[in-house]
């Protein structure tokens, strides 16, 4: 009968193969006295050295089959065992009291164990594994037992287990090993990140019912919904068979636009780049073949916390960013606060519309510290990448020349100083406010790009509040109105040699896509999972044909038909 | 001894990576470095010892060192403390 299995999908894909439950046993020593405490501190040595060993052999193997930062782990392990609390801890209970030094040893990953496990921090509950790892291996060396090797599994399989240690993962055999699914872990237990990057499926989390699966039973591993899915019926098994290739199939054919740049089918070139909102993101964003950070929000660095970021702590942060995305251009905007996001340490006066109040620049405006600080961390940052500030919220080009005159005199302060900067840094504004739109070509001679933040300029053109359900219907990306906003904001700043952007979610809409080609928009910033579908997609448009199309788009007096239209030509339609 | 205060603002917090940076830059001094947050001491040359105190972003992280070599120790220390490493 078939039995489902609810866990947490920690590594993509489906896999389907016959069960290899893995047995785990949990040794626990005798307490024994021992007449020569030296001599057994000798043998714990001894052990010791041998778990060494062993690790530096499978650090080198992972090194060479996963990389080198795969292969940290086991230096992390290496450190542990050269860790002086935990080595004098043991050392000094067989000393003291005269204890066999599995008894001592065990006491003393116990305790590290257990105050790891404590605490709130979900990845350092996660480094309990390690000490477990790391205190079994040595355990065995003690023992003369040998620890369960999973690089010798022959046959075609997926691997059911309370817990996969860090060194089971990394010897996992990939020609027969299709996947796993354990008992306990979360998405960022160490067997969790190893089988991200071995891309096979896994689950985990899915609880101590998992022991019910028995040997050589059919499991399907469908990690898109984070199940387990044992002893399926043949219809079943069909489904989840065709569900597999359908997956692989979009899979492999994504895969190929990774490190392939945004080019038309007539070669128009576009730029496809990543909205990030905290600093683990950009790894997502070259996983997925960003060309660059469209829009870094910096949020993140104030909010769930007591006080302002300092100076050096924001350096920190954007420096980061900077030299991990390696040259390629990262958008970073100044803060936007105020509207629906406060701040729990600072006053903001209470407003009864806080969309249309004292929100991101104007706040920053009045409270010039504030944006001083930041504009300081970001030019001290410049000189690590390709750095671009970009200011939100303007309508009038007072504020915008105020914040530029901030920025220029910050600047003359650093170099005073003595900082190093960056020699060019782009300077650009968010167009949400409609006035901005309005008033483009003004704008685009006292900046280097524009970026359209479209769920405001929405919101603003539309004078319908994004957060109220019953005005919802006019949240309308491709109305002609808004269509012609973005053309007349695209228009302005070619006219003065300027790039225009896009950093709302319609820079990443089937629909818009095509559409914002044709008008001429260069960058498209979205969330990283988009880019590589809509690489796809630009591939197979014509910079041209879309030009002229975008032109009829426009004419339309619904975005209804605005949609229709581009669905049909999309699908190759009659209607050209 | 010399004790001085830092925020960590390691968007993980201080995990194994940073935590292992720093405590092979400590062994490397001679003097006793003394790492404490939220009410919780720990040995600086002890990874494991370190990882217990869970230290999160934005925790304020107290350095207590004593012997030689003790400013240029805090200097190097606080460095890592409050640097980005992930």
């Amino acid at each position: 009968m078939t039995r489902f299995f609810k866990g947490i999908g920690a590594s993509p894909g489906i896999a389907i193969a016959k069960a290899y439950p893995l047995k785990s046993e949990t040794f626990v020593p005798e307490k024994r006295t021992v007449d020569d405490p030296e001599r057994e501190v000798e043998r714990f040595r001894e052990a010791v050295k041998q778990a060494q060993d062993e690790l530096e052999l499978i650090r080198r193997q992972t090194e060479e089959k996963l990389g080198q930062e795969k292969a940290e782990i086991f230096e992390g392990h290496l450190l542990i065992l050269e860790d002086p609390e935990l080595i004098d801890t043991i050392e000094g209970n067989i000393r003291d009291n005269a204890v066999n030094a599995e008894f001592a040893l065990h006491e003393a990953s116990a305790f590290f164990v257990e105050t790891l496990l404590q605490l709130d921090d979900e990845t350092l509950r996660g480094r309990a594994a390690d000490v477990k790892d790391v205190c079994g291996r040595v355990m065995n060396r003690l023992r003369g037992t040998e620890s369960a090797d999973l690089s010798g599994i022959s046959e075609a399989c997926i691997v059911i287990a309370s817990d996969l240690t860090p060194s089971d993962t990394a010897q996992l055999n990939l020609e027969t090993v299709y996947g796993f699914a354990t008992e306990v872990g979360s998405r960022t237990s160490h067997s969790a990140i190893m089988a991200r990057s071995l891309g096979i499926p896994a689950v985990v989390g899915a609880g101590e019912a998992l022991r019910e699966i028995r040997p050589g039973a059919w499991v399907v591993l469908d990690a898109e919904e984070g199940a387990v899915v044992a002893d399926p019926s043949p219809e079943e098994l069909e489904e989840y068979r065709k569900k597999k290739s359908r997956y692989d199939a979009r899979k492999a054919e994504l895969a190929q636009w990774v490190n392939r740049p945004s080019v038309t089918q007539d070669g128009h070139r576009v730029e496809l780049a990543a909205n990030i909102g905290q600093l683990e993101d950009v790894q997502k964003a070259l996983d997925n073949g960003a060309e660059g950070i469209g829009l870094f929000r910096t949020e993140f660095l104030y909010m769930g916390r007591d006080r302002l970021p300092t100076e050096d702590e924001q350096f920190n942060s954007y420096k980061y960013v900077l030299e991990k995305m390696n040259g390629k251009p990262v958008v970073i905007r100044t803060l936007d606060i105020g509207g629906d996001k406060e701040l729990s340490y600072m006053e903001l006066p209470k407003e009864s519309n806080p969309f249309l109040g004292q929100r991101a620049l104007r706040l920053c405006l009045t409270r010039p510290e504030l944006l001083r600080t930041q504009l300081r961390a970001l030019l001290r940052a410049s000189r690590y990448g390709n750095l671009k500030i970009m200011f939100p919220m303007i309508a009038v080009l007072d504020e915008l020349l105020a914040a530029k005159r901030m920025l220029e005199e910050e600047k003359a302060k650093l170099i005073e100083e003595g900082a190093e900067l960056a020699e060019t840094i782009e300077v650009g504004m968010m167009i949400e406010v409609p006035a901005a739109a309005i008033a483009a070509d003004q704008f685009a001679k006292e900046v280097d790009f524009f970026s359209i933040g479209t769920n405001d300029l929405i919101q603003y053109t539309m004078a319908a509040d994004r957060m109220n359900e019953s005005v919802s219907y006019l949240y309308q990306p491709c109305h002609p109105s808004i269509l012609r906003l973005i053309r007349m904001v695209i228009d302005a700043a070619r006219r003065e040699g300027k790039w225009v952007g896009m950093c709302g979610e319609m820079a990443g809409d089937e629909t818009a896509i095509p559409l914002l080609l044709g008008l001429g928009l260069h960058e498209f910033s979205m969330s990283p999972g988009s880019i590589l579908p809509a690489r796809e997609q630009i591939g197979k448009l014509s910079y041209g044909e879309w030009t002229a199309l975008a032109d009829r788009a426009l004419q339309f007096a619904s975005q209804d038909d605005v949609q229709t239209f581009v669905r049909q030509q999309l699908s190759g339609g009659d209607n050209k | 001894m010399i004790a001085k205060t830092f925020t960590v603002v390691n968007p993980t917090g201080f995990h194994v990576r940073p935590t292992k940076a720093f405590v092979q830059a400590a062994a490397g001094f001679p003097c006793k470095i003394t790492v404490s947050s939220k009410g919780k001491k720990a040995n600086g040359k002890s990874s494991l010892s370190m990882l217990t105190l869970g230290i999160a972003q934005y925790d304020e992280v107290t350095l207590e060192i004593d012997g030689e070599q003790e400013e240029q120790a805090m200097e190097t220390l606080g460095k890592l403390l409050t640097q980005v490493h992930e």
